[in-house]
């Protein structure tokens, strides 16, 4: 199973009420290598492993075949932060 | 008799064969594991060894460890499949490279770089009775200021 950004984009924003996501497909597209940010509230207090282990559950399938995967997760308070 | 004894009595203990055969081959590299991350303040599982990682995301482990001056333990799923899959199962994690301090996972490279980036990672060394190199170095820059 190949998966493309937009799919991951559309499951990740779904399953974790994510306002801002993006995927980078890092591997020329053979969809093995993927670099994702997710900017949610549902990150709220959450400590950065707990945070990374949502979105591995979410991604729990399709982690099989991907096999680098690099992600960022912010809430929308640290995402505006960021971005100012 | 003998057919019948075959049929209801073979399955059964077929099936606890298989039960016993397979705990069996799981308990040990779990109980590896357990030992390996508790009887060591830090533990790396990578692929490759320190001196030549076979993955950017466990070179980059290697380089922030090297940085911290963080002696460290670490093992190369690479030689093995039991631990690569062992290991995954273990701390419920999906990639390679894993960090573990004091019998604790700590998380992966993007979790490691974010706490070297964050400063985090000198106080959870801190904690563990280890002095971050990047630490011994701020404090005698600050002893010069102060000079």
């Amino acid at each position: 199973m190949v998966y493309t950004e937009g799919y991951l984009k559309e499951k990740l924003t779904k399953d974790l009420d994510a306002v801002h996501v993006e995927v980078t497909d890092d591997s020329d597209g053979c969809g093995a290598k993927f670099s994702v940010l997710i900017v949610s509230d549902k990150f709220q207090g959450k400590p950065l492993l707990a945070r990374h282990r949502l979105v591995n559950a979410v991604l729990q399938e399709e982690l099989k075949s991907i096999h680098a995967f690099t992600q960022k997760t912010l809430t929308v308070e640290q995402w505006n932060a960021q971005k100012s | 008799m003998n057919t019948l004894l075959r049929r209801t009595i073979f399955p059964i203990y077929s099936n606890t064969l298989k039960i016993s055969c397979r705990s069996l081959t799981d308990a040990p590299i779990k109980e590896q594991i357990d030992k390996i991350v508790k009887n060591n303040k830090v533990v790396v599982f990578m692929k490759g060894v320190p001196d030549a990682p076979r993955c950017g995301f466990s070179n980059a482990v290697v380089q922030i460890m090297r940085m911290h001056a963080v002696p460290y333990d670490s093992h190369d799923v690479l030689s093995s499949e039991d631990l690569r899959q062992g290991i995954k199962d273990y701390s419920n994690w999906p990639t390679i490279p894993q960090v573990f301090i004091n019998g604790e996972f700590v998380g992966g490279c993007d979790i490691m770089l974010q706490m070297h980036q964050s400063g985090e990672l000198i106080e959870e060394l801190k904690k563990v009775g280890i002095k971050s190199a990047l630490l011994t170095a701020e404090e005698s820059k600050q002893k010069e200021a102060e000079k």
